[in-house]
């Protein structure tokens, strides 16, 4: 227990904001399934109290899929327990975390090998098999 | 990073991949406040920015929005923006000192003139010019020299937006806003004592992206970030609506995380993007720690009453000691009552 643990404040304060939240990630996934397009939700825009978006991470669960990319610094991408719906953190080299994003999509974009990479990645192996 | 190098060709020198540059796009877009539907747009933008010169002048200031953005030198987004531009001048921040600051500065004008940002933190002393000065330029000559050639001026922190605590009455130094000077420059108004880091970095971030500057609310300052005020974006504001309020810092109310308009909070009067982007790497702000929004992001947040006064109080005091003042008549109560209604005229724009 920390020293600040002993401090007397209770708060149960709730923003009000989670379940509009889910609300809205409840018609995302709707779209999704009628073949419309993703959407992308910046959990830092949203007013959330204290320990709101555990609570938010706590009800959408974990799913069967978990990614860790090491680009600029750790990314976790995790599927919820309601597929289709995925969490995204992204946090910097210093384990800071720089962006959370809430993503209705069939896959999240960042784990897609991506096509400027690709092309690099044939210049490289073409340069290996030459040398 | 080269001065014709884009970020791009500069980002992948570095040996960043297409994904860590999208991650490091998701962030910037999310820290402009763009909606992420705007990921592609920014992409693309930033791919192709070539790098621009800024000059950062301090003025009459105290150094807390330099050290505001310099504690928010995380690595990855705030760094690669700084990487992203040339800061040419910066006189807290640069190894040059004396006549070879000045040479780069001057070097700086001549090389990108039009095409310069001017960032400005502190306000200008124009009551006597020698109260503050750079190399025996007084800030006022200092400031039009600069001014004159830049494509824009970001006045950084309240004291370069509204004049700030310098410009607090009775304004000893004749304290006033880059705003009151330069009057035939578009002027981005980051306010805030200090302003939130990434606030000023989104305003980087923007121009390096789009190379424009962003909407701007009726007081000059990025709609994105000061277009809803605290009260509205709080998450204490349920309390508000029910009318569950902490009438001391150490009563049930405190404790339970209540709403603290009645504890002096300027929420409701005050536009700024605490409540979301928070500050510490997003730990925490203000009110979230139990103590009143300040409002030192407004005009003159110094002069409008005691912090810990309800908004609902007015500008002038308590009502009660007022009208307790003016009823005993003791020259003391009575001078105050007069001088607490001047400076309610005053604010009132009714004084003549």
């Amino acid at each position: 227990m920390s020293s600040l643990d002993t401090i007397p404040v209770t708060a149960e304060v709730a923003s009000g904001n989670v379940k509009p939240l889910l609300h809205e990630v409840r018609h995302a996934l709707k779209r999704l399934a009628n073949g419309e397009d993703g959407t992308v939700i910046d959990l830092q825009s949203i007013p959330l109290a204290p320990g709101e978006e555990a609570r938010i991470e706590e009800l959408l669960g974990k799913g069967e899929v978990r990614a860790e990319l090491d680009a600029l610094g750790p990314s976790v991408v995790q599927e919820t327990s309601y597929p289709g719906v995925w969490l995204v953190t992204h946090s910097n080299t210093e384990q800071v975390v720089v962006g959370r994003f809430i993503e209705v999509t069939h896959m999240p974009e960042l784990l897609k090998s991506q096509q400027a990479d690709i092309e690099h990645a044939i210049s490289r192996l073409e340069h290996e098999l030459e040398s | 990073m080269r001065k014709n190098q884009s970020l791009g060709e500069y980002l992948q020198g570095q040996g960043v991949s297409r994904r860590g540059f999208l991650k490091f796009c998701s962030a910037t877009a999310s820290m402009m406040a763009l909606p992420p539907s705007a990921l592609a747009q920014v992409a693309e933008a930033l791919a192709n920015a070539r790098r621009p010169s800024v000059i950062w002048l301090s003025f009459q200031e105290c150094t807390g929005c330099t050290e505001s953005l310099t504690r928010s030198h995380a690595p990855t987004v705030e760094s690669l923006i700084f990487d992203a531009i040339s800061l040419d001048y910066h006189h807290t921040l640069q190894a040059a000192a004396g006549h070879g600051a000045e040479a780069a500065r001057m070097a700086a004008m001549e090389e990108n003139a039009g095409e310069y940002l001017l960032v400005v933190d502190g306000s200008i002393p124009v009551g006597n010019p020698a109260y503050s000065t750079i190399a025996g330029i007084s800030n006022l000559d200092m400031l039009k020299e600069t001014a004159a050639n830049a494509f824009a001026i970001i006045a950084v922190g309240t004291c370069a937006a509204f004049g700030g605590l310098p410009h607090a009455d009775p304004n000893p130094t004749g304290a006033v806003a880059v705003s009151d000077i330069i009057t035939d420059k578009p002027i981005i108004n980051v306010s805030g004592c200090p302003p939130i880091p990434v606030v000023i970095t989104g305003v980087l971030a923007h121009f390096l992206t789009f190379g424009a500057i962003p909407e701007l609310d009726a007081l000059g300052r990025p709609a994105a970030f000061f277009g809803q005020n605290i009260h509205d974006r709080c998450y204490r504001r349920p309390f508000y609506e029910r009318g569950q309020f902490a009438e001391t810092f150490d009563d049930e109310g405190a404790r339970k995380g209540w709403c603290l308009y009645k504890l002096g909070c300027k929420g409701p009067t005050t536009y700024n993007a605490c409540a979301t982007l928070k500050w510490n790497e997003g730990t925490s702000f203000p009110i979230q720690s139990g103590h009143g929004c300040i409002g030192c992001s407004e005009p003159d947040f110094w002069d409008k009453g005691g912090f810990y006064n309800p908004i609902s109080a007015g500008m002038w005091g308590s009502r009660d000691a007022l009208l307790g003042a003016a009823a005993a008549g003791a020259a003391l109560g009575v001078g105050s009552a007069l001088a607490a209604r001047r400076r309610q005229k005053k604010a009132q724009g009714t004084e003549i």
